[in-house]
């Protein structure tokens, strides 16, 4: 969504009236097939209250759209378990947004995505993550594979650009070059070799997720050699996991400037993991418009401009930048979500970050514990686990 | 990447991985493309809707002059034209 910024105002010290929330993003339901270990839903997903229902998205749809959004997600869980997605999709083109699926192609048949054509579903980006409880068959699982195959086949047929995302994490990530020519075999036009961020399952998971920086930098040269290598146009972006950087990302160009996304259960929050910032109103579209919430509501406003930011934020050249990089981030790793996001070499917090690479960097032979200590298992996502972590 | 070249009789046409459309709430022309959008400013907005791969380049500068009421805009037409070329915003048209 990197091209959306552009079009952003400037952050300044006075709260600024809000632009309209250009990019909407549906999670239309947290129900999913799969079991990713480093997926960013909150851990409490099996709690959250019944799921919208046709009508609730479809004012949604509009009510953002009068707004001026214009970037339609349509997320989850995984959305084609919602049977109405295909009348989502209808509405939201007629009412004039670009739709992309971001989905698992599970549950992605020929009658399903002719319908979604027909409907005007502009994008289809697929992830390739492995269904299978054993993250080391992530390669080779050829029921994986074929899954894959079978959907981009049907993606080029009909007509969609090819965008495969793959989330890298310490278990795969010396694959990468690997994962690449699978791209290249798969036809894919762009491929985004994204590192888990840590938030909800992977935060959970954090310590067995978080690459070393020599994989890290072995998975960057190869990926610097497959495109010097491969003939046919296939754009790669390799996102850096933000641990290993000095400076924070500009999350969501600042919470409540561009970005709404409306969870299962109708709660609308200005980022995917906002829910978890405490003492904040998230109202649910049930009971509130959107633009009530957008302009209105105390968590969308809150860290709007820079009145909230504490040093070294607030007397920092860099904060129209990156805004203090990101509030949950924040949150996680010093339990104030308005301190400096601890990536920042700048923050009093950074030695969280280092500390955490430093773990990472243990020896990886078989990737045991280190010596005496009891590695915490991985914790997949699903309702039983979520019950367990929450019970 | 090299220059693509084009003339007069060159037909561009939006390229099939994007959308031109204009938003009232920019009030501006955007190209939607997967995740992403460019937020054109108002004389590119103008060239790229006139950019339907049967207009020629000619034909394109001559809508403009007229619709602005001016001249000599060939040149501008041409270098903006060539650099959506580059980024694919558009494509010629045989």
């Amino acid at each position: 969504m990197s091209g959306v910024a552009q079009s952003a105002a400037p952050a300044t010290s006075a709260r600024p009236r809000p632009g309209p929330p250009l990019w909407l993003l549906l999670e239309l339901t947290y129900r999913c097939p799969l079991h990713c270990v480093f997926c960013y839903n909150p851990t409490d997903f099996a709690r959250t209250g019944p799921e919208l229902d046709t009508d609730d998205w479809l004012r949604v749809l509009a009510e953002a759209r009068a707004m001026g959004a214009v970037q339609l997600g349509l997320s989850g869980g995984e959305p084609l378990a919602r049977d109405d997605l295909e009348v989502i999709v209808a509405e939201a083109h007629r009412l004039g947004f670009y739709i992309n699926l971001i989905t698992s192609g599970v549950g992605l048949n020929e009658t399903r995505i002719a319908a979604l054509k027909a409907a005007g579903l502009d994008h289809i980006q697929l992830s390739f993550q492995d269904s299978s409880q054993k993250m080391n068959d992530f390669l080779s699982s050829t029921r994986t594979y074929e899954l894959k195959s079978k959907v981009a086949a049907l993606i080029k047929k009909y007509d969609y650009p090819m965008v495969l995302n793959v989330v890298l994490h310490r278990l795969n990530i010396d694959h990468v070059e690997e994962i690449l020519h699978m791209a290249d075999g798969l036809g894919a036009e762009y491929v985004e070799l994204a590192n888990t961020q840590y938030y909800g399952w992977a935060w959970e998971n954090r310590d067995r997720l978080l690459p070393s920086r020599d994989q890290v930098e072995r998975a960057e040269a190869a990926t610097r050699r497959f495109r010097e290598r491969n003939g046919r146009p296939m754009q790669i972006f390799f996102v850096v996991p933000d641990y290993f950087e000095r400076r924070p990302k500009p999350c969501m160009n600042g919470l409540g400037s561009i970005f709404l996304t409306v969870t299962p259960d109708g709660t609308a929050l200005p980022c995917h993991a906002a829910r978890m910032l405490p003492g904040l109103e998230f109202p649910n579209v049930r009971a509130a418009s959107l633009a009530e919430i957008w302009f209105e509501s105390s968590g969308f406003n809150h860290f709007r401009g820079d009145a909230w930011m504490k040093e070294p934020c607030r007397s920092c050249p860099e904060k129209v930048k990156d805004f203090g990089g990101c509030r949950c981030q924040a949150y996680l790793m010093t339990g104030d979500a308005a301190n400096a996001d601890p990536v920042c070499d700048l923050s009093p917090h950074h030695h969280l970050v280092t500390e955490a690479v430093a773990l990472a960097n243990r020896p990886q032979t078989g990737d045991a514990a280190p010596a005496g200590a009891v590695e915490k298992p991985l914790i997949f996502r699903s309702p039983q686990n979520s019950n367990a972590l929450h019970s | 990447m090299s220059d693509i070249p084009i003339d007069a009789a060159s037909r561009p046409a939006i390229d099939r991985r994007f959308r031109l459309q204009w938003e009232p709430a920019q009030n501006a022309h955007v190209l939607l493309y997967p995740e992403g959008m460019v937020k054109l400013n108002g004389s590119a907005g103008e060239i790229l809707k006139r950019c339907d791969g049967t207009a020629t380049i000619a034909d394109i500068t001559r809508d403009l002059e007229q619709t602005f009421a001016t001249t000599g805009l060939g040149a501008d037409v041409v270098a903006f034209v060539t650099l959506a070329l580059q980024k694919r915003w558009v494509a010629l048209r045989p």
